[in-house]
């Protein structure tokens, strides 16, 4: 190859790329129609049955409907279903479909849709596994109407069908839906307001969502995950963008409309611009979690389990979390997520007031505490965990137990919290983990309390009173009924120290100022928002 | 020349093996688990277990490895355990990107650095030398993402005259994907210019001290022709080994790189693969950048003969 042609090369070169630009179709950008948001984390997978992150779910509700939805007051409405009807002795439901329901790729939504829905849902969560128990029918009367009928009564049917915590039961085809529930999906038809655009899927990059128009909304208004989901915009895309200072950038430069999870860092920054808007995300916040391992020492004792509980400050753990702004959060002397119904601090004080160390470490030496090392999994790669991790290792030693601190990434965590050798045998004794408040709401989703010993989470406690009331709970049917007896669950969870509370906490979601209606939630909500 | 370029590729394949081995069994011994990260944080353990068993993660190592091996022979890369989409389509989606941003960056590098390299040999010792050398040793020190942050911020932020992140094909039109690589390949490029720089320099002082450039100079040659036509071409053979080399950085670098700039490149794909412990997506980038590696081996060999027409395969 001589100069001449390398010359040429590039000349053709360049005039290709100039005529490229020409030929360029118009962008989208900036259009009023086209919504640019920014989650709080990659959209990696796309079955909201088999993987249950929260990001999934939040990507789901545009493309799969629910039966029920949730609104403000976390009372579950209808949505697809037009009438339900129970019977007298309570093991009947009858549920009917609205009209008009259809999925993306044109058929009509039937009732044997639903019922593979709710039957594949029903094998990964635990409430519909709880219903399973007790199901002895589930089918199709006909086109528009399915009934449930159980062994014994389930008063919080609708609860189950219409909680926001995941896996929620979202209706697919039937053909997706008999997709076993450990495996995933490979088309992504919906009926939802919007429909996912698999040719634009960059996991890790981009995720784009277009009107459906097809969709039917109900003709409520729409409050939280309920009502007539009327979607403002032709196009969502999610834009990933997994560096916040960058998502700050893009958002201070109008790059993007709408930010899910700005970390508080980046708050004064972000309300410093005139064209950006910041609240408060989701109002139900998270609960952290000191999580310890029942089953083998020390935290298989109660009493090294209640010496770190009496001497754990969850002030110093929020602050080390959301730094110093007072807004963010609370302390919480219960299992149970503030401003809900359900909420009660009973048996909580030991959370409170002044922290006896002198106490604690006679605790300690009366359970016999011998040194013994206890292994701390701290995931260094989610900021909120890497804080809470490092307060521990402060607490522990002060408390004048020894630390095996493990630096790790969640990946690992994930992996090693579900061995239940002993520490040194590649097990744990503790671990940080935060439960959404959306989940903590009542015991549907709030895992983390149950005591059940192997079948257990993670941390495997036993305590069968616990389960006894839980297991009640379920069949309460009036809200102070329900309320008394999560009182004696948390008391009961306190003594037996299930899993120490860390503390309550808040995050903030921003938006460019010419995006209006965005409201807050245990998700984002796109039916509502409007760019001018 | 022929047979000198298919025995080097020949020689690909017990590398790629190698290099399939070594990270699959890197992986297998790695800590972290896919099936917890799929399950989500609200997954019970016996839900763990029986996505891990869906996924096969139970199974042998020697069993995966033959089925992984027999795939990779038959240029199936496998499927990515997260998305449920072929490696081959998510690797083809972001290769542009990174291609992109390496070629823009090469030419941006060579382009400035040879011809500063030249000058800080040309008038070394003096004030022009040391402002290179200098520059040349800041592009060493400062971390690429702050130099990315801080030209994000300027450029972007303060005059708007670039954007601030992102990636438009250049299917979308030559201005729209040259303005998104601008930042990141000046950002990428800073060490890439000073270390081409710095080589130039020192080569070109070498081949400046010869006989020839004196004859040159005597016989009354100008120093343009006697620098670039003479003294460069001479050279070059060190600093095409450089250019080489570095495109090991640049990988490297553009890890951090589409980060700080949301460009969905390889590099981000590679460390979103590896938080995930996304097992079939790793080996499957691993084993294309390491192919590109080779190949760029092979480029800079192929390169030296054409530039010394004593080198020859």
């Amino acid at each position: 190859m001589d100069r001449r042609t390398v010359i040429k090369g590039i000349a053709a070169t360049g005039g290709l790329l100039a005529t490229s630009g020409l030929a360029a179709p118009a962008l989208a950008q900036g259009s009023s129609r086209v919504l640019k948001f920014v989650p709080q984390s990659n959209l990696a997978n796309f079955d909201p049955i088999w993987g249950t992150q929260y990001v999934v779910r939040n990507a789901s509700q545009l493309v799969w409907d629910t039966l029920y939805g949730m609104d403000a007051k976390l009372v579950p409405k209808r949505q697809m279903v037009d009438s339900e009807e129970v019977s007298s002795d309570g093991l009947t439901w009858t549920f009917k479909l609205r009209s008009g329901l259809k999925f993306h790729d044109g058929e009509p939504v039937l009732a044997k849709d639903c019922v593979a829905s709710i039957k594949r849902w029903s094998q990964r969560d635990q409430m519909g596994l709880s219903i399973r128990a007790i199901e002895k029918e589930l089918s199709a009367i006909d086109d528009t109407t399915f009934k449930w009928v159980l062994s014994r009564p389930f008063p919080k049917m609708l609860l189950a069908l219409g909680k926001v915590g995941t896996p929620c039961c979202f209706v697919m085809p039937e053909r997706l839906a008999n997709t076993d529930p450990f495996t995933q999906v490979t088309e992504y038809v919906g009926s939802g307001p919007m429909k996912f655009v698999r040719s634009d899927w960059q996991p890790g990059a981009l995720a784009a969502f277009e009107k459906f128009d097809g969709y039917v909304p109900r003709d409520e208004a729409a409050e939280w995950w309920s009502g007539g989901k009327v979607v403002n915009f032709d196009r969502i895309e999610w834009v990933i963008m997994p560096d916040p200072a960058t998502a700050s950038a893009a958002l201070q430069n109008g790059e993007v409309d709408w930010w899910e999870n700005p970390i508080s860092d980046l708050i004064p920054i972000l309300r410093r611009n005139r064209n950006i808007k910041v609240d408060i995300a989701d109002p139900l916040g998270n609960i952290g979690a000191f999580r310890l391992n029942h089953l083998h020492p020390p935290f298989n004792d109660v009493r090294v389990r209640r010496a770190v509980q009496m001497v754990l400050n969850q002030e110093d753990y929020m602050r080390a979390v959301v730094g110093s702004d007072d807004d963010l959060w609370k302390p919480i002397p219960s299992f149970f997520t503030p401003g809900t119904p359900l909420y009660t601090e009973e048996g909580g004080d030991i959370l409170k007031g002044e922290r006896n160390f002198d106490a604690a470490k006679k605790l300690l030496a009366e359970a016999g505490y011998d040194g013994l090392p206890v292994t701390c999994l701290v995931a260094q790669d989610q900021p909120a965990l890497k804080a809470m991790g490092e307060i521990t290792a402060d607490l522990l030693k002060r408390l004048g137990m020894n630390l095996d601190f493990v630096a790790t990434d969640w990946g690992t965590v994930g992996q090693r919290r579900a061995s239940k050798n002993a520490p040194g045998e590649g097990g744990w004794g503790m671990f940080h983990t935060w439960h959404a408040g959306a989940d903590c709401a009542s015991p549907v989703g709030n895992i983390a309390i149950r005591t059940g010993g192997e079948k257990a989470w993670f941390g495997w406690p036993d305590n069968p009173e616990i389960e006894k009331h839980i297991s009640s709970w379920y069949d309460a049917d009036t809200i102070d009924e329900e309320k008394k007896i999560l009182s004696t669950v948390n008391r009961l969870s306190m003594e037996h120290v299930t899993y120490i509370p860390t503390g309550f906490y808040l995050g903030y979601q921003a938006w460019r100022d010419d995006l209006t209606n965005v409201s807050n939630g245990p998700l984002p909500w796109f039916w509502g928002p409007k760019k001018a | 020349m022929l047979g000198y370029i298919l025995r080097r590729v020949l020689v690909t394949i017990p590398v790629m093996v190698f290099v399939g081995l070594f990270v699959f069994s890197l992986l297998y011994i790695a800590p972290g688990d896919p099936a917890a990260v799929i399950a989500g944080e609200q997954a019970s353990p016996a839900d763990v277990e029986k996505i891990r068993e869906k996924l096969g993660l139970d199974r042998p190592f020697l069993v995966r490895f033959t089925e992984w091996s027999g795939q990779v022979l038959r240029g199936d890369l496998g499927t990515s355990m997260f998305t449920g989409m072929p490696v081959t389509e998510l690797i083809a989606q972001r290769i542009e990107p990174t291609l992109s941003l390496m070629v823009v960056t090469l030419i941006l590098a060579v382009v400035i650095a040879v011809p500063i390299g030249v000058l800080a040999a040309w008038k070394a010792g003096g004030w022009l030398d040391r402002s290179i050398m200098g520059f040349a040793v800041l592009g060493f020190s400062v971390p690429v993402f702050v130099v990315g942050y801080l030209l994000a911020y300027v450029f972007a932020l303060e005059l708007d005259w670039l954007p601030v992140q992102g990636y438009r094909p250049i299917s979308r039109g030559f201005w729209p994907w040259l303005e998104h690589l601008i930042l990141p390949s000046i950002a990428l490029g800073l060490v890439y210019i000073a270390l081409i720089a710095r080589i130039t320099r020192a080569t070109m002082l070498e081949v400046l001290s010869q006989d020839y450039i004196r004859t040159g100079r005597a016989k009354g040659l100008g120093d343009g022709s006697i620098l670039f036509l003479h003294a460069l071409k001479n050279a070059s053979v060190p600093i095409v080994t450089v250019i080489g080399i570095g495109v090991a950085l640049l990988i490297g670098g553009a890890v951090v790189t589409e980060s700080v700039f949301a460009i969905p490149g390889l590099g981000r794909l590679t460390i979103d693969a590896i938080v995930r412990r996304d097992y079939p997506l790793i080996q499957g980038i691993v084993l294309v950048f390491s192919f590109v590696y080779v190949l760029v081996n092979l480029v800079v060999d192929l390169i030296y003969s054409a530039l010394d027409p004593r080198i020859r395969y």
